[in-house]
């Protein structure tokens, strides 16, 4: 059994690597650079598995199952997104202005590398300080991703647009914090948890306060509305890959830190109700506004990002249930997160291979989709029926825990809501599936995909792993429940 | 004997995967069928029938802390949905034409809504139940957006969004079953939740049963949730029509019997009146629009719709022969039900239309189809001779005898059942006009120039509606083979 930290250092120590490496080695190796950075990550996955649990740093870190979970779904995500820049490497050779073809690629591996090592210790950061430390790792790595394709404008506006809501949903995070720090006098979490608990009258207000601007930092990262204005343009924005891994491994950082922060203010009294009953109003608009603005989408990524501020809301049905009855609660946000992952990379896989060879990724590009290339036409309508919620896909189980743990907390009209969102999503999710197959081709639209063993791999994979989980959900569970 | 269950599931599940994968299409997916329909009677013959109860029962733990399976069983009803299933596959297999273009992927997506009807059946795990009545929601909305005709595109999606919105508020309502024991009697296991519903662990929410009945009437398109059928039928494929018309409708009537019925007494009690207006709502609404209708295939798309409302008749009767009479229609319905929506692909296989005032005198140039329509016809309608004929006969007689006692609304001396059993009797007048009608307009009369060209029904063809048809005789002429299987189940399921 090895210490937790010895993932996160050698996380670092990879990303490390390869920036020397980019500096040091000629251009025409630098595919390779994803090779090794896939080498590596799959190495610490590995090791992740031989982890003993522990708390670091007198309580700055804790390292329980959960946070190992998510470490591990962190690095799972950045493996993907790895694969998925070397598919996309064309486009950014051809929309990074360089002196020598290739130069820049390196950066692009190795960055994401980084973010990595952030979401890692956001996964056990357990006082203020940590939490705020990784969480501005991964945010300011995203903002050099986002903006990476400096001959594109769309990718430069993406880059101002979430550096600027990134920024002031930081400050208002850190605000925040100084109040409950003000209030409570202390950073660490369990500490807080003690002070808070004895905190009452005018203070209370003033802790609430607090509480109430963290949530929205919070609801920044992890795409709830009203705080999800950013979304569509950024994740349409950005290369590709950095789509999938904004809309994965932000959101799943962003929830675990939205676990822990409420596993202190929850079980208090007042503001625990408070809390929840916030929470439920965050909800119910994140499941209205995602839903329903995904409807008109005809752009696949940003529909994929529409869908993105969905999936918070039903993540966030369950949220509001952890103050209830319900003893899985957080059992089933880590489950829909973890098949979350799996359906979203798979639908980017595809949209990165399909797009590069139709140049838009539009959904009118895909029309016929399924006559010239059914391999991927499948895999995508596999992404596609686990986004909605069909059974026998991990999408639809996830929803099935979720609906289980709201209406075991009472959750009634949140479920309604639920409801009439499940049927917004089969009519948006289908949309896709009606280009591939129903409609005729364009008459000059490329029929040829040529597909890397490696990433061919990885689409098999993840439609196993999305039919495996589905009706087999064991392995996660057990993962879940050390 | 429990890998023979399994067996009927994974066949046409495994086939289908292997079409997608480009095994020939239509050979692998008949033998999987046919096969599937011979283990069907096969488990017929091995199970006792007068004990009534589940049998060979296997499966595995999927998830232990809840208590959630993969496990297959049969009592006689389910074993009477399955045979029905396995029948209409075969047929619907059976009478595919050549597809022009993705002929594996047809096939596949037929299969799966086979494979799909067959698992909710042989389910006794609620979440299962469940999760295989889902499996066909995507290949219905492939096989009409791709292979329909007329308005299939609206068609597609009012019955996916329609069908999927039904199904998730049905998933509320059964995690309220689930939910309605203290946390350590928790199971999804069916047979479980029969007998601790009979206890006074047993404590379910007042949401749960009109959530139940809500959404099993989407999926069994009860008025007034019915509008996704009558047009999604019209305009899919023969095959699909026929397997979703004819087996994967008859899921939220199984589920009444399955779920509601033995557990929620008391709701079907408190909602009797609801449910007979609704019911009337299909048979006379719903049947006076039949009339209305221009067309075969939107004909029988509605009339499919109004027979339902004989079968809740049945349900809320309360009483054996009325369930018994409920079961044999969902049977007899289904196949006739099949028969018809293939002979009416046929019909548009050779002329290319499906108007009513378009055609004309088919029959001297189609006899044996017009002799098979007839018999079809004559079936819908529930004349004698035919499976529908014993089951209406048994419904109005459970329904006007039966009920419950305390029915406050009464005209004279007849309570609210029995008032719905005189008006519900106009539906088999009701019938007999549209159907009759239509095979008037379609087969009699002076023969149209246009058709002077068409073909009679090629032998191969002849197969899979001497099937249907002569199942449906059999189970007319003799009601009591079919009610000595599904008898005794229904006994144990009446409170």
């Amino acid at each position: 059994m090895i210490s937790p930290l010895v993932l996160e250092t050698s996380v670092l120590f990879l990303g490390l690597c390869l920036l020397l490496f980019e500096a040091f080695v000629p251009t025409p190796t630098r595919r390779n650079f994803g090779l090794l950075a896939i080498a590596g990550l799959a190495v610490v996955f590995v090791l992740s598995f031989f982890t003993k649990t522990s708390v670091q740093f007198g309580g700055f870190y804790v390292c329980d199952g959960m946070g190992l979970f998510f470490k591990q779904l962190a690095l799972l995500t950045t493996l993907v997104v790895t694969i998925m820049s070397m598919e996309y490497s064309s486009t950014i050779q051809r929309l990074v202005p360089a002196e020598k073809p290739g130069a820049g690629l390196g950066e692009f591996y190795a960055i994401p590398i980084f973010t990595c090592a952030g979401l890692m210790w956001m996964a056990s950061a357990a006082d203020f300080i940590m939490i705020f430390v990784s969480l501005e790792l991964v945010t300011i790595s995203f903002y050099i991703l986002v903006s990476f394709l400096r001959r594109s404008r769309p990718s430069l506006e993406a880059g101002t647009k979430y550096l600027i809501l990134g920024a002031l949903s930081t400050g208002i995070l850190v605000y925040g914090i100084t109040w409950i720090f003000g209030v409570t006098g202390e950073t660490n979490l369990a500490a807080i948890r003690e002070a808070a608990a004895e905190v009452g009258g005018k203070n209370q207000m003033a802790l609430l306060f607090g509480i109430v601007l963290v949530l929205i930092g919070l609801g920044f990262k992890i795409a709830a509305a009203p705080f999800q204005f950013w979304v569509a343009d950024v994740y349409q924005g950005a290369p590709t890959p950095v789509t999938a891994f904004l809309s994965v491994g932000s959101k799943a950082a962003g929830f675990i830190v939205l676990l822990r922060f409420l596993s202190v203010f929850l079980p208090i009294p007042v503001v625990g109700e408070k809390l929840t009953f916030g929470l439920s109003i965050l909800a119910f608009c994140t499941l209205i506004y995602g839903n329903f603005a995904a409807l008109p989408q005809t752009n696949l990524k940003r529909l994929l990002g529409y869908s993105s501020i969905a999936h918070a809301g039903y993540l966030l049905m369950a949220v509001v249930a952890l103050s209830g009855p319900a003893a899985d609660a957080q059992q089933a946000i880590a489950f829909y997160l973890a098949g979350y992952l799996v359906m979203t990379l798979l639908s980017f896989l595809v949209l990165i291979i399909a797009s590069n060879q139709l140049q838009g990724d539009d959904i009118s590009h895909f029309n016929g989709l399924g006559k010239r290339s059914p391999f991927l036409a499948f895999a995508m309508l596999v992404s596609m029926m686990s986004l909605a919620g069909v059974p026998f896909t991990v999408g639809f189980f996830g929803k099935f825990m979720v609906f289980k743990v709201a209406l075991e907390a009472h959750l009634f009209w949140l479920t309604a809501i639920g409801i009439i969102s499940v049927g917004c999503g089969f009519y948006y999710y289908l949309k896709v599936v009606k280009a591939m197959y129903w409609n005729a081709s364009n008459p000059d639209a490329a029929s040829h995909f040529p597909v890397a063993p490696i990433t061919r791999a990885t689409i098999f994979a993840a439609i196993a792993a999305v039919f495996i989980l589905g009706v087999y959900p064991a392995p996660i569970l057990h993962l879940l429940g050390k | 004997m429990n890998i023979l269950l399994h067996l009927i599931v994974l066949l046409p599940l495994g086939a289908a995967i292997a079409v997608l994968l480009g095994a020939p299409a239509r050979k692998t997916s008949l033998g999987a069928s046919v096969t599937a329909l011979m283990l069907t009677i096969l488990t017929i013959v091995a199970y006792l029938k007068t004990d009534g109860g589940f049998q060979f029962g296997g499966g595995f733990s999927v998830v232990p802390e809840w208590d959630l399976k993969y496990f297959l069983g049969v009592d006689g009803l389910s074993l009477a949905m399955v045979l029905l299933s396995t029948i209409v596959t075969v047929a619907a297999v059976w009478v595919t034409p050549k597809v022009e273009n993705g002929e594996n992927a047809f096939y596949a997506c037929l299969l799966f809504i086979a494979a799909g009807a067959i698992g909710a059946f042989l389910s006794l795990d609620l979440f299962f139940f469940y999760a295989f009545h889902e499996l066909a929601l995507i290949p219905t909305f492939i096989l009409i957006g791709v292979w329909g005709s007329g308005e299939k595109q609206q068609a597609a999606w009012r019955i996916t969004i329609y069908l999927a919105i039904g199904s998730i508020i049905l998933l509320a309502g059964l995690i309220g079953v689930y939910l309605s024991f203290p946390a350590d009697l928790r199971t999804f296991d069916i047979p479980e939740l029969h007998r601790l519903s009979k206890t006074t662990a047993f404590l379910p929410g007042k949401w749960i049963f009109p959530t139940l009945l809500v959404g099993f009437g989407v999926l069994v398109s009860l008025f007034p949730f019915h509008s996704w059928a009558p047009k999604a039928y019209a305009s899919a494929p023969a095959p699909a029509a026929m397997l979703h018309a004819g087996v994967l409708k008859k899921f939220g009537l199984y589920g009444m019997l399955r779920i509601a019925l033995p557990m929620f007494p008391l709701g079907i009690q408190q909602y009797d009146y609801l449910i007979l207006i609704l019911l009337i709502g299909n048979i006379l609404f719903i049947g006076l629009a039949t009339i209305a209708q221009k067309q075969l295939d939107s004909t029988l798309g509605y009339s499919s719709v109004m027979h339902m409302g004989y079968i809740y008749l049945g349900i809320v009767s309360m009483n054996l022969t009325g369930l018994n009479g409920a079961a044999l229609l969902m049977f007899a319905h289904g196949l006739s039900i099949a028969a018809l929506f293939a002979m009416s692909g046929m019909i548009r296989e050779r002329t290319g239309t499906l108007e009513l005032s378009d055609l004309g005198g088919l029959g001297k140039r189609a006899p044996v189809l017009m002799f098979c329509f007839g018999l079809a016809t004559f079936a819908s309608i529930g004349l004698p001779g035919f499976g529908n004929f014993a089951a209406e006969t048994m419904v109005f007689f459970g329904a006007f005898s039966g009920g419950f006692e305390a029915n406050a609304f009464a005209v004279g001396s007849f309570n609210f059942h029995q008032i719905a059993t005189v008006v519900g009797l106009w539906g088999v007048v009701i019938s007999a006009v549209y159907m009759l009608r239509a095979y008037r307009k379609i087969f009699m009369g002076d023969l149209v120039a246009r058709w002077a060209g068409i073909s009679d029904i090629a032998a191969t063809y002849k197969i899979p509606l001497v099937l249907l048809i002569g199942t449906l005789l059999v189970s007319g002429l003799y009601p009591k083979g079919f009610l000595q299987l599904v008898g005794p189940t229904l006994s144990r399921l009446l409170p």
